[in-house]
């Protein structure tokens, strides 16, 4: 645990060490407000809810989760670094770990500096704190994805634009496929006489869109958590696998 | 300190190092020698763990690598070829950084991030932000990080690669220093270099060792070794060089024979030492009245046997 607190504080200090975070977390707040205020229809509602808020959160991950994760491993490999980190008196997984902990860190610092948005409905109206939470939750967790992904993916390649743009397809599909028109588009055709409606859930099942746009409704299933969990866990293990296998 | 047993590696169908087998005691310090390609980073990079092996085994200090890798790194410290370092830190930054990973804290890890600051001379540079610094601090930097546990086991790979001859020579000495009580692989393209620091050089070419000895040993394995150099004049090149042919204790003569003059090699009968040939020679020359100035037995170089034994298959 000693290790994975030595990793973590090291590349949490490179990120703002580097513009490169605070530019994220700018960039992060003004999409995330610009969106909401401008196509969310924030104001026209009138209601104390930040429904309109999350509902564009997936969509900027895409590209945000990418662009927090892409220097992850691409970084370390195109310096050579992997060869030091490596040969060091530590497991990899310790290494993994630090590292998705100090972007996850990131992310959860851009989250916070939207705390604003809170204290807003928080004035318009009676907003259900629960609903806000489990939104925040919910948000949390498909960022945390899209790094986790990243994460992999980045373990992959020394060049991190290949790394955000393989990252970004990634994220775009699995939250394309549980996008509303898609899931509508599957329920309505059949193929060879069967119906795809049974796509439709298995999709949405495995989207982050679907997740996250039901936990911003409030609805915080068991199988949500599990979800996001174990594809946090299943992409972390692959860059663990990848890292020992591009040794090889 | 340093076992190594039949290590192989293949790249896809490329034998990189073949069942290469090696040891180094604790007190020695073994010269790594080989051209471009011939698999020295290779093996260094399985030997610290970094790579695994296709088959084989390397155990340090008794801890084997595959089996209980923590324990064996903790052992060695290593200087990657291209000495990586963390671009966006600053030298004591990074430093405390690999201290940390090396299991200490506090005032500990303070001694040993000043301890390596002052043997690699960084002082000067300590708060500065590494990619600003010039190639030959970096590359001091990043030894400053291999030894800053003061390890039992060094493998540096190309130590003095990009240092001014001040610097190269301030590596040397303490590449020897930290002989004596260490395990110390290292690698290099400079044939003084192991003359200067290595009770031992192993020699490989295309993954298999070719030679193994002390720098001296290696020295006479040369072909050259233990010939005479004769330059002489008085007669035409040609005539000279008929009669050192003709001299009792010589097999062959080469070399370039001149209108005046002839320069070259002597080679002894064998079992015969160069002292009698040259003191042969020297009588040639008083009988036919001819001028040596040059007569001495080749001591054999390092750079000749190199060639010899790694040029023959360029495939
Ligand atoms: N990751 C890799 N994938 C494929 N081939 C590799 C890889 N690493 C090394 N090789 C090959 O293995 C061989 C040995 O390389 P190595 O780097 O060990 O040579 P070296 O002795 O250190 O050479 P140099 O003196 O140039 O540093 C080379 O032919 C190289 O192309
Ligand atoms: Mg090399």
């Amino acid at each position: 645990m000693r290790n994975v607190w030595i990793v973590f504080k090291r590349e949490l200090i490179s990120y703002f060490t580097t513009p490169l975070a605070y530019v994220l977390i700018i960039i992060f707040c003004f999409l995330s407000l610009s969106l909401c205020l401008f196509f969310g229809g924030f104001i026209e509602r009138g209601d104390a809810s930040l429904s309109s808020f999350f509902y564009f959160h997936p969509w900027i991950y895409m590209i945000f989760g990418p662009a927090i994760g892409m220097r992850l491993w691409s970084e370390e490999h195109r310096m050579g670094t992997t060869e030091l980190l490596l040969t060091m008196p530590i497991s990899p997984w310790e290494a993994i770990l630090g590292k998705f902990l100090a972007a996850f860190t990131v992310l959860a610092v851009t989250l916070l500096s939207t705390i604003g948005m809170v204290f807003t409905v928080l004035s318009l109206g009676e907003p259900d704190v629960g609903v806000i939470f489990s939104g925040y939750l919910g948000s949390f967790l498909v960022g945390a994805s899209s790094i986790a992904i990243t994460c992999a993916v980045s373990a992959l390649t020394r060049n991190q634009i290949t790394c955000l743009l393989v990252s970004v397809t990634i994220c775009l599909v699995l939250t394309l496929i549980g996008f509303p028109p898609i899931s509508d588009l599957l329920r309505s055709s059949s193929f060879l006489g069967i119906k795809l409606g049974f796509l439709a859930d298995i999709c949405n099942g495995v989207s982050l869109f679907w997740h996250s746009t039901e936990m911003a409704r409030g609805l915080m299933r068991i199988q949500s958590l599990i979800y996001f969990i174990s594809l946090i866990g299943f992409c972390l293990f692959l860059t663990s696998v990848i890292i020992r296998s591009k040794r090889a | 300190m340093i076992e190594v047993k039949n290590l192989t590696k293949q790249f896809g169908p490329k034998v990189a190092v073949d069942n290469l087998s090696l040891s180094v005691r604790k007190g020695e310090v073994l010269g790594f020698l080989g051209p471009n390609g011939a698999g020295k980073s290779t093996t260094m990079r399985m030997i610290t763990g970094f790579l695994p092996p296709t088959s084989g085994g390397v155990t340090v200090g008794g801890d084997d690598m595959l089996e209980a890798p923590n324990l064996a790194k903790a052992r060695i410290g290593y200087l990657p070829e291209s000495a990586p370092l963390y671009l966006d830190m600053t030298v004591e930054g990074f430093l405390g950084f690999t201290a940390e990973l090396r299991g200490k804290s506090g005032s500990e890890k303070k001694a040993a991030v000043d301890r390596a600051i002052e043997t690699c001379f960084l002082q000067k540079v300590r708060r500065q932000a590494i990619d600003t610094l010039s190639k030959g601090y970096r590359h001091r930097t990043c030894l400053a990080q291999a030894i800053i546990h003061d390890p039992e086991v060094l493998i540096l790979d190309e130590p003095t690669d990009g240092l001014d001859p001040n610097q190269k020579d301030v590596v040397r000495n303490l590449i020897r220093e930290m002989g004596k009580t260490k395990a110390i692989i290292f690698s290099t393209h400079i044939l003084e270099e192991v003359e200067a620091c290595c009770s031992r050089a192993i020699i490989i070419d295309q993954g298999r060792i070719v030679a193994d000895g002390t720098p001296q040993d290696l020295r006479r394995r040369a072909s050259r070794a233990g010939a005479v150099h004769v330059v002489a004049t008085g007669l035409s090149g040609g005539a000279i060089e008929k009669e050192l042919g003709g001299l009792r204790h010589a097999a062959r003569v080469e070399g370039s024979a001149l209108a005046e003059s002839f320069s070259g090699i002597v080679w002894p009968k064998p079992n015969t030492g160069a002292g009698v040939l040259a003191a042969e020679i020297y009588q040639l020359a008083g009988a036919k009245n001819l001028v040596l100035s040059e007569l001495h037995e080749d001591q054999g170089r390092l750079d000749d046997m190199f060639r010899e034994l790694t040029s023959g298959n360029k495939s």
